[in-house]
């Protein structure tokens, strides 16, 4: 009743193809960025900011990144701790060879340089596909991160082997990384960047480029046959992903952690982003975010959850039982909509249109 | 549908419910002390023993003492798997409890310790890497909230090869020692240190590198039992790794006497999975192994008797005593900083204050009852870590025993190093040290 597109008519062809055609999600979109842009910073404390927010933020991204790669083009990828070490790496050395670059430049850079190495581990793609492209994409994550641990010029010869973002600001003093970072402002910048960067993913998923990503994930022979290029559109997916993952890395590096080793982008890294995707749904922008926020924030509540009501059970159980409920919840979702919670949420907004007539 | 239904209402109610979280607990005469532990996942054979020594120790202040000079000490526990992750969660969920806020944060995990210092240093609260974490936070100019005492990871390098200098009749010279070690960054504390003493002493030093988690050592020990034949091996691994490399080095034919593990290479958890094999294996410890320390019977009898207290299961093991001391040291900080702020809540701020005026001397370790569990330290503005001592202590087949005296790590070159290293980390994050001699 309240939610359908009769009665808005379209006068333009840029209106027509719109992101959100729909008056009502246009509204939807804009309250909910106004919820995160004004209520949230006011309402949520430095827990909520640094210890949840931002990692979902920094999750999100490396989620779009994969989304684009698996979820579009139809390559299946283990490699994305591999290219997040890459981004969070080149951030470093960019960072600590050359101080005077401005952070934005600095991720931006850390992505175009995580990019050249996904084209690379890309190259097999052309020949391979399925499963066997998934153990190539294995061999990426463990060369990549072998090679961070192993050789001391990626992290400046530091005993540890650890890197350490510097203080790094983004205007006059309010610093993104370092002692002096506001957690609000850390916040507020991923919220941005990653806005804009959803924007960006989703664009290029409607242009002609990701049409073509989509005709090679549906059918690769069909796709070569009328014309697409799998070369192109193969490495191109490759690069945009590793784009994406490698700025998630680098985030992940300075903005959130501070500090990071290169186990910290270890295998299970790849899979909590394959995760990510295939619970959120493979092949949409909206299914990264909501698998980032199952995947990242729902453990952290489910921990939460004894304490706030009361209950006191020691940590452990509270640690097992968390296992066994986030274990359970993903099957049920898997259960209940295969195809991901964007599915969820698309069939929830045709029954919506329908309501309250359905037929 | 319906089920539908109620997981949207359900995650609608978690929404709104989940700010309540972060609320503090209404309290007066508190000292809270956050407890990063990890009683379960693969360290959790670790971590459990850990977790219980603070727990037991604070359960008897609070019972025999009422809490540190009549301030109560509270405590909750958060689970971090020994994920960095989630270790950094569960610090930002626990820094603000309490009527004044975290005491000081004890990570039990190199990973987590390099996250928190850069947050725990903004946010004046204390980190207390006992026997982890950087080495080089040392230098209390450079890191003022981070504490190593009583030694770091290259101090034990450094007392380990004393030991085998010692059982070498004191030359080194042509002597071919390996290092296994954790591929991560706390396996690669040491090398520094070791390549700095290879060249000094004259020893052949040979790297290799386990790669996380360390059940897969076949091919290291084979090349170490049968090609390289090194006099001695140096262990530098955690959890898992440490009964496979003894289990691999037994099957190798590799002396076990010839073979000294790092303090977190030498719990029970380490050896009784290797059985037999294990006996003669030795690692370097800081803290007391059994459980005949009077604070040990002041548990038995005010905690445990009392129906109280956690470690019942793993009572005088070498964690387990290692959280004793662990909990005893933060403890002894804050009564510290009482002297000097008054004997109430603290901040960490003020216990930072205790931490960097703390002088542990013998007598007053014989007074808490932990005598032979520790050895003096006394820390500074400039030093954290307190010259503090290493014993080596060898596994006979039933517990850990003491084969050396306590080992005083040759500090002089050490504190060299610390400088070099922190030094440099000042430059990359623009730190501008604080000058000491003020203080």
């Amino acid at each position: 009743m309240i939610y359908r597109e009769a009665g808005q008519f379209k006068t333009s062809y840029a209106a027509d193809q719109a992101i959100f055609p729909i008056r009502l999600d246009r509204i939807g979109i804009a309250v909910c960025l106004a919820i995160a842009y004004l209520a949230v910073p006011a309402v949520a404390n430095d827990y909520w900011l640094l210890s949840i927010l931002v990692p979902f933020l920094v999750f999100s991204l490396a989620a779009i990144g994969l989304n684009i790669l698996t979820g579009y083009a139809g390559q299946l990828s283990l490699g994305t701790g591999g290219f997040m070490a890459c981004g969070a790496f080149a951030a470093y050395k960019l960072a600590t060879s050359f101080p005077d670059l401005h952070i934005i430049i600095v991720f931006l850079l850390s992505g175009g340089v995580a990019a050249a190495v996904g084209v690379l581990f890309g190259l097999p793609s052309l020949r391979i596909k399925g499963f066997y492209l998934a153990v190539a994409t294995l061999a990426a994550q463990f060369f990549l991160i072998w090679m961070f641990n192993k050789f001391g010029w990626f992290n400046n010869y530091s005993p540890s082997g650890v890197i350490s973002a510097p203080p790094m600001h983004l205007y006059g003093d309010v610093y993104l990384t370092g002692p002096q970072s506001a957690p609000v402002n850390k916040y507020l910048f991923l919220l941005t960047f990653v806005a804009l960067m959803a924007l960006l993913a989703k664009n290029l998923t409607r242009c002609k480029i990701g049409r073509s990503w989509m005709a090679i994930r549906d059918m690769d022979i069909a796709a070569e046959i009328i014309g697409i290029k799998p070369l192109v559109a193969k490495l191109s997916a490759f690069a945009v992903s590793s784009f994406f993952i490698g700025v998630a890395g680098a985030m992940w590096a300075f903005v959130y952690t501070g500090s990071v080793e290169a186990l910290a982008f270890d295998i299970n890294r790849s899979f909590q982003v394959l995760f990510m995707i295939i619970i959120g749904g493979l092949g949409s922008i909206l299914g990264s975010f909501l698998g980032a926020g199952f995947i990242v924030l729902l453990p952290i509540f489910l921990n939460n959850v004894p304490g706030l009501i009361g209950w006191h059970i020691p940590v452990d159980m509270i640690a097992h039982l968390e296992f066994m409920i986030f274990g359970a919840l993903i099957i049920f979702f898997l259960i209940v909509e295969p195809h991901g919670l964007a599915r969820l949420w698309t069939l929830a907004k045709e029954k919506l249109r329908l309501w309250p007539f359905p037929y | 549908m319906n089920l539908k239904k109620m997981l949207l209402s359900a995650v609608a109610a978690a929404v709104v419910a989940t700010p309540l979280l972060a609320m503090p607990a209404a309290a007066q005469n508190e000292q809270f002390m956050p407890l990063l532990v990890y009683r379960t996942g693969p360290y959790a054979p670790s971590g459990i023993p850990l977790a219980n020594g603070f727990v037991d120790y604070f359960e008897l202040l609070n019972a025999r003492d009422g809490g540190i000079n009549g301030v109560k000490i509270t405590w909750e526990e958060c689970e971090t798997n020994y994920n960095n992750d989630r270790g950094v969660e569960c610090y930002e969920r626990l820094k603000k409890q309490g009527p004044t806020g975290a005491t000081a944060f004890n990570p039990y995990a190199t990973g987590i310790t390099y996250a928190l210092i850069e947050r725990a240093t903004a946010d004046k609260i204390p980190v207390f890497s006992m026997g982890y974490g950087r080495a080089d936070a040392t230098i209390g100019s450079v890191f003022p909230y981070v504490f190593t005492a009583p030694a770091t990871y290259w101090a034990g390098a450094d007392a380990i090869v004393q030991h085998i200098q010692k059982q070498e009749k004191g030359s080194l010279k042509g002597k071919k020692i390996a290092l296994v070690y954790h591929d991560s960054a706390y396996g690669k504390e040491p090398i520094a240190t070791l390549e700095a003493l290879a060249k000094q002493e004259g020893y052949q030093l040979n790297l290799f590198p386990v790669a996380h988690p360390g059940l897969e050592q076949k091919a290291t020990w084979l090349q170490i039992g049968r090609q390289l034949r090194p006099d001695w091996v140096i262990m530098w691994g955690w959890g898992v790794m440490n009964s496979t490399a003894i289990k691999e080095a037994s099957a190798v034919g590799f002396p076990m006497n010839k073979f000294v593990g790092i303090w977190w290479s030498g719990s029970e958890a380490d050896v009784r999975p290797a059985g037999a094999a294990a006996k003669g294996y030795m690692s370097a410890s800081f803290t007391g192994v059994g459980a005949g320390a009077k604070v040990h019977s002041d548990i038995r009898d005010m905690v445990f008797a009392k129906g109280k207290g956690m470690g019942k299961d793993t009572f005088g093991e070498a964690l387990y005593n290692r959280g004793i001391v662990n909990a005893a040291i933060m403890i002894e900080a804050v009564r510290t900083a009482q002297g000097k702020f008054g004997n109430k809540p603290l901040t960490g701020e003020q216990v930072q204050w205790g931490f960097e005026n703390l002088n542990l001397t013998q007598e007053v370790i014989d007074k808490l009852g932990l005598t032979g569990l520790m050895s003096p330290i006394k820390l500074s503005c400039n030093d954290h870590e307190g010259g503090g001592s290493i014993v080596i202590q060898q596994w006979d087949g039933k517990q850990w025993n003491f084969i050396s005296d306590f080992i005083k790590p040759r500090r002089e070159m050490l504190t060299k190093m610390y400088e070099a290293s922190a030094m440099q980390y000042a430059k990359e994050k623009g730190i501008t040290p604080r000058d000491c001699s003020k203080m």
